[in-house]
């Protein structure tokens, strides 16, 4: 049970249960749209991104408990932020996921709930979704961002 | 056939891979409609065939050559009993049911299919049914007509009456829904079709592990299925076709061994049913998907389908009494698939959970996004059960549906 509850820890099922920034915003400069065909979950992102600083972000969509989470703390992460800390903070958070030893997650605050996402590799895509699309709004990329 | 009079510890020995420990539990392996473990009898034969018959087929006047030809030619025959198909040229051996099906989209289907025309397909269909049946039409201009299904998953056979036209040149349906397990009427389908003229293909891929098939009885024009699923290899498979539609069809891939002589002005094509088998086949595939006919039909398919009955009612009912459960599909004729919503929780979530309790399920839209669409869902978990199952896995099943609840509080 213990790695379970790594995966499913009370942060992250606060957040599936309320996600937070869960709703459009007014005059998003920046939407894209995300999915992971193999499960069927899908995301999109807005943001306000202005003098590129994250204004105001937010996310709709359907999904796992990871996935949602994910979303949820995302959004109340990047507010504030510009986009190359975007960027870098995806980067740490993504090789929190995938790296072969447990990696230092001080930087990351609350991120670091995820890192138990590391033991199940099939659900690494569901951490993620969020993220690449946030990245595909920032860029700019108008087709849909998929996981595979 | 009471639970007393099928020995499933006995045939639980003779998979191997059933007997081990996932996450540190005892492994409870429910995820047969997506491929069946195999039992000894055909990891043997395939072991067999590497050793010591490895040559290549029709074409070799050594020994080995003989032999291998032998055993591939017996598979063969071995299907076509198992089918009951009258002749073993009905039998082309594909890669699975996907292939079978794409086989005759391009044949059949682009010699016969033109603008204007119609094809039928069910909404329950996988998407290996609905996707080749969707580029033949684009390529013909052609339109897909799908049949619908009503809120327990069952093909509403009166709607598809209807939807049978002077136009519609080829109906294709799942013998059995890989998402629901509905167990879909396509005798009288068949005879329907018929009436107006209109050859079928029925997609038997999670019916022949579960239920015996009888192509002449049904009286389908074509039937195609996977060994995977039936406790052969991956990557072998059978399509039977009547003979008289197989010899108007124009081949689909060309190559060796499908040919009786080629020159640069023209070729000639090979006699059924290698006009179909463009170069050298899984032989050792089929010979172990003779191996896994055998083993089925030495178990019996009527006490197959009669012992995974009882555990389809004892599973409907344990699922239905697990609070927040909730079954999805509930035709009165089904095969034991069950999927199913945890209520609050995502599959992905549950399929994850039920893992670490040693719990084989699928989770997600099981490759048949329309079924989900239907239902307003994006995915189920399932629980897909086969004849080495036992009531005690399904006992496993509702224990771990509880970890479920106590994960999500």
């Amino acid at each position: 049970m213990s790695e379970l509850r790594e995966l499913y820890q009370q942060v992250i099922l606060d957040h599936n249960r309320k996600p937070r920034n869960f709703r459009k915003l007014t005059r998003p400069t920046r939407v894209a749209a995300g999915e992971n065909p193999l499960c069927g979950d899908r995301l999109s992102v807005e943001i306000d991104l202005e003098d590129g600083v994250v204004r105001d972000i937010a996310f709709q969509g359907s999904g796992c408990a990871i996935s949602r989470a994910s979303a949820s703390l995302m959004t109340a992460d990047l507010r504030g932020k510009t986009a190359a800390e975007a960027e870098s903070i995806f980067e740490r958070f993504h090789q929190m996921l995938t790296a072969a030893e447990p990696s230092d997650t001080d930087a990351l605050g609350k991120l670091a709930v995820f890192a138990g996402v590391r033991e199940f590799p099939s659900r690494v895509k569901c951490a993620t979704l969020a993220w690449h699309t946030a990245r595909a709004a920032l860029a700019g990329q108008a087709e849909p961002v998929s996981t595979e | 056939m009471s639970r007393d009079h099928w020995d499933v510890e006995r045939i639980r020995k003779d998979f191997p891979a059933l007997h081990q420990d996932v996450h540190g539990k005892p492994l409870v392996y429910l995820d047969n409609a997506a491929t069946t473990q195999k039992p000894q009898a055909v990891l043997d034969a395939l072991r067999a065939y590497y050793t010591e018959d490895n040559a290549n087929v029709h074409r070799g006047v050594h020994l080995l050559s003989e032999r291998a030809t032998e055993a591939y030619e017996a598979a063969r025959a071995r299907i076509q009993r198992f089918l009951n198909a009258g002749q073993s040229r009905e039998i082309v051996f594909v890669r699975g049911t996907t292939e079978g099906i794409n086989l005759v989209a391009n044949t059949y289907g682009r010699r016969m299919v033109g603008p204007g025309d119609e094809i039928v397909i069910s909404a329950l269909e996988h998407h290996s049914n609905i996707v080749p049946w969707q580029m033949l039409c684009e390529e013909r201009g052609a339109a897909l007509r799908v049949v619908p299904i009503d809120d327990a998953g069952e093909v509403d056979v009166d709607a598809y009456e209807r939807l049978l036209s002077p136009r519609t040149r080829l109906v294709a349906v799942a013998h059995v829904s890989n998402a629901l397990g509905t167990i879909v009427p396509v005798e009288r389908m068949i005879a329907l079709a018929h009436r107006q003229g209109v050859p079928v293909l029925i997609d038997g891929a999670q019916a022949v592990s579960h239920l015996r098939v009888d192509v002449r009885a049904l009286d389908c024009d074509f039937y195609t299925f996977s060994g995977h699923k039936a406790f052969g290899p991956t990557g072998i498979g059978a399509l039977y076709g009547k003979a008289e539609l197989l010899e108007r069809m124009p081949p689909w891939q060309g190559g060796g061994d499908m040919i009786k002589s080629v020159s640069f002005e023209k070729t000639v094509y090979n006699d059924l049913p290698y006009k179909f088998e463009a170069g050298t086949p899984h032989i050792a595939g089929a010979i172990g998907l003779g191996v896994a006919l055998d083993y089925l039909e030495g178990l019996g398919l009527d006490g197959v389908a009669a012992y995974e009955g009882e555990l389809l009612a004892h599973a409907t009912e344990a699922l239905s009494s697990v609070p927040g459960v909730r079954l999805v599909g509930t035709a009165r004729d089904k095969a034991a698939v069950l999927s199913f919503l945890v209520d609050g929780v995502h599959a992905h979530d549950v399929g994850t959970i039920l893992d670490q309790e040693g719990v084989a399920v699928r989770a997600g839209h099981h490759c048949a996004m329309p079924v989900m669409t239907r239902f307003g869902l994006a995915a189920t978990a399932r629980a897909s059960f086969a004849l080495y199952n036992t009531h005690e896995e399904i006992d496993a099943l509702v224990s771990a549906l509880g970890r479920v609840r106590e994960v999500f509080g």
